[in-house]
């Protein structure tokens, strides 16, 4: 009989090792600008986009800042070096033909969504979804925009609002992750492509769940998204992002700028399920995730929720963020993130609390398998202002095997005596009693396995709106637990 | 009749120790067996060694369960065929509730035998019958398994699986240790509503009191790895009367 541990090893091998499914590649024909990035290339993909001067020169700006700013080391991360001359910074689907109208897609296109199970087509989309559908740099199809903008709500591509809502653009982007900010969102900044555009008017709650979905398809290809969601007085918007990206040998760069702005009353529901390529099991291969996302509550009573759940991607570099400036406001933080094979994951958030009686809350679950290395790192920055205020805490790191690893890097910076701020963390593997005892009723290892991890990742994925949280799970290789409870 | 279970000359240990050492056992359907003896006899490697657990070695004999062998199976498998084990020690499970571990553990034993899923509204309706039997409170439904239970709701909630299940062979571990008479009283009335002349139970045990309450059809004593002495329920009163000097 083999050792107690060969055997849960081999099972968890098994469970954790499943492959990735959104690995295809579709031969699309694309028109593509040559590798490299100089103020030329950034000119091109501001003219190939119709761009006002004013974007041009926020592009240029952020550039020539870009280039004097060195890669950041401190995350607990192994970067490779990165050759940012040897990326395509801009690639979008050649028309194949003259389409009837505007919101005609290329067949081609609508098949790969299809195939990744998002359905384009308003007819058969998910009647309280609507989908913004990037490809490689831009947005290929943007669901149910009418209907949206009958209440006055706008959820289109970026490239359309730079153009038709230039104002409201021109006030917000880069308002709340200014150019200069890091390395990754000066680098965005200057050749971002298409992301989503959310503007809900004072006192609106949007009908439907607003989608992106991201989806890189070239090799060679880095995606550049910048998603601006503005909420104006009294309004509410749950907001979901999915991406994924087919299997190759190189890494590709991801390096998106989100940006929220929450006025006086108004409520954003932030929620990521981040399934970019992990890379194969020896480490080869995936996507690197350098993300900058902060939202600010800039309105009294406002709220911005965090909600992640982060299976993919080799390298990820994610910490979303709120800025706590209206008094009385609320931010929350709710993220799984789970790291296998060789992935690396330096990922939690940032709560700065300005305004009085704000209040924080950071649930964070680490699963770490294989041999991948899981951080947890965040800042509770609570500002001499920010009298009453409120923070919790919770890190905990879920271990399978014994050669990754799970750290937490808690911050913490508190200015004034009357705040409170509390953090707890936890470092747990499943044990050998919680495997039997669900075995003593009937449950086979691998489905044992997955309840526990499921049970561990509940509070994060009860926060998802439905249609995501069913994903994830599922990402999570986790059977529905049954339609009741 | 065939026995339900059937254990002959068990050898078996852990980590190279030999801890059952030639153990003979026979169940039949509608019995109630008492095993009784002192701490570190062996009593719960054995109810692990019948449940499959892994990390113990068998070096000898046999475990005839509905006249299969069942050494070579996983602990679901055996769990699958009818086997229960009312933990001494049950374990949380944090995350996951009542309901959907139940929903589980039934849909698992139906694709063993073949059949559907079983539909939510029927269900529902079994948690609330077997709730009553044995007199657990409606709220655990929705709470995680055996997270922040007390002592005798965890035990309580043993039994409730157990009903839930429907084993051929229950083996109970214990399963009076640390409950006061009221919880001791609840739990034995509902193993008592569960037999039945199709199926058996273990009930494992250091004390004479849960079979005041459960009355065995045969009591075992075991000691040093093996049983020493079987007899009808006086067996008990005179072990709890002379001491466990009756074996030595």
């Amino acid at each position: 009989m083999q050792s107690k541990e060969a055997h849960q090893d081999k099972v968890l091998k098994e469970v954790t090792e499943q492959e990735y499914k959104y690995g295809f590649s579709s031969d699309i024909e694309m028109e593509q600008f040559p590798k490299g990035l100089n103020e030329d290339i950034i000119r091109k993909i501001s003219a190939a986009r119709n761009e006002p001067d004013w974007v041009l020169e926020f592009r240029l700006k952020s550039y020539r800042a870009w280039v004097k700013m060195e890669m950041p080391e401190w995350a607990h991360l192994q970067i490779p070096e990165i050759d940012f001359n040897d990326l395509i910074y801009y690639s979008k689907p050649k028309p194949k033909k003259k389409l009837e109208s505007l919101d005609e897609v290329d067949p081609e296109i609508l098949e790969v969504y299809n195939k990744l199970g998002i359905p384009l087509d308003e007819q058969k989309a998910l009647a309280n979804v609507a989908v913004d559908a990037v490809l490689d740099s831009v947005s290929v199809k943007t669901t149910f925009q009418k209907e949206l903008k009958e209440r006055g709500i706008i959820f289109c591509p970026i490239s359309d609002a730079v153009r038709d809502y230039p104002e409201l653009v021109k006030e917000y982007l880069g308002s709340v992750v200014p150019y200069s900010d890091n390395y990754y969102a000066a680098l965005n900044s200057a050749v971002f492509t298409d992301g989503s555009f959310v503007y809900i008017p004072k006192g609106v709650k949007s009908p439907m769940e607003l989608s992106s979905y991201f989806r890189i398809n070239s090799a060679g290809t880095g995606q550049f998204e910048r998603t601006l969601v503005i909420v104006e007085e009294g309004g509410y918007v749950s907001y979901l992002e999915g991406c994924t990206a087919p299997q190759r040998d190189e890494n590709q760069l991801h390096a998106a700028v989100v940006e929220l702005i929450a006025k006086k009353d108004a409520e954003i529901k932030y929620s990521t399920v981040q399934n970019w390529y992990p890379g194969n099991k020896d480490g080869k291969g995936g996507i690197f995730n350098f993300v900058t996302k902060r939202g600010i509550c800039k309105g009294n009573h406002s709220k911005i929720s965090w909600t992640q759940v982060e299976t993919g991607s080799a390298i990820t570099w994610k910490y979303p963020s709120t800025i706590l400036k209206g008094d009385h406001s609320i931010a929350e933080f709710y993220s799984v993130a789970v790291t296998n094979n060789h992935q690396q994951a330096d990922t939690g958030t940032k709560m700065i609390h300005i305004g009085k009686n704000t209040k924080s809350t950071i649930i964070s679950k680490g699963i770490s398998a294989g041999k991948s290395q899981n951080s947890y790192r965040g800042l509770v920055d609570v500002k001499r202002s920010a009298i009453n205020s409120r923070n919790y805490s919770v890190c905990d790191s879920l271990l399978m095997g014994d050669q990754c690893g799970a750290h937490t890097f808690p911050y913490i910076d508190v200015e004034n005596k009357s705040s409170v701020v509390e953090h707890e963390a936890t470092t747990s593997k499943i044990s050998e009693n919680q495997l039997f005892y669900l075995q003593q009723r009937g449950l086979d290892e691998e489905s044992a396995i997955n309840m526990i991890v499921n049970g561990y990742a509940k509070e994060v994925l009860n926060q998802l709106p439905m249609e995501f949280a069913v994903e994830a799970q599922k990402l999570l290789e986790i059977s529905l637990e049954g339609s009741v409870g | 009749m065939n026995p339900i279970l059937e254990i002959k000359n068990l050898h078996a240990g852990i980590g190279g120790k030999e801890i059952l050492k030639g153990l003979n056992l026979t169940v039949n359907p509608g019995e109630v067996h008492a095993i009784m003896g002192p701490n570190g006899t062996g009593k719960s490697t054995l109810a692990n060694i019948i449940t499959g657990r892994e990390g113990y070695e068998v070096t000898e004999g046999e475990i005839i369960f509905k006249a299969k062998d069942i050494l070579s199976l996983d602990p679901e498998e055996r769990a699958l065929e009818g086997i229960f084990l009312g933990f001494q020690y049950p374990v949380e499970i944090p995350g996951v509730s009542m309901t959907n571990f139940m929903k589980a553990a039934i849909d698992a034993k139906r694709k063993y035998k073949g059949l559907d899923p079983i539909k939510p509204g029927e269900f529902l309706k079994m948690m609330r019958e077997k709730q009553a039997l044995v007199d657990i409170p409606d709220k655990i439904k929705n709470r995680s398994v055996n997270e922040g239970f007390s002592g005798g709701e965890k035990k309580k909630n043993e039994i409730f699986q157990m009903a839930m299940l429907d084993p051929d062979l229950a083996i109970l571990d214990e399963t009076d240790s640390g409950l006061d008479i009221d919880a001791l009283r609840s739990v034995a009335e509902g193993v008592n509503k569960l037999r039945s002349k199709d199926n058996a139970f273990i009930v494992i045990t250091h004390y004479q009191r849960l079979l005041d309450y459960i009355v065995p059809d045969i009591v075992h004593i075991m000691y040093d790895g093996k049983i020493v002495k079987s007899g009808d329920k006086e067996l008990a009163l005179e072990l709890e009367e002379k001491g466990y000097k009756l074996v030595e």
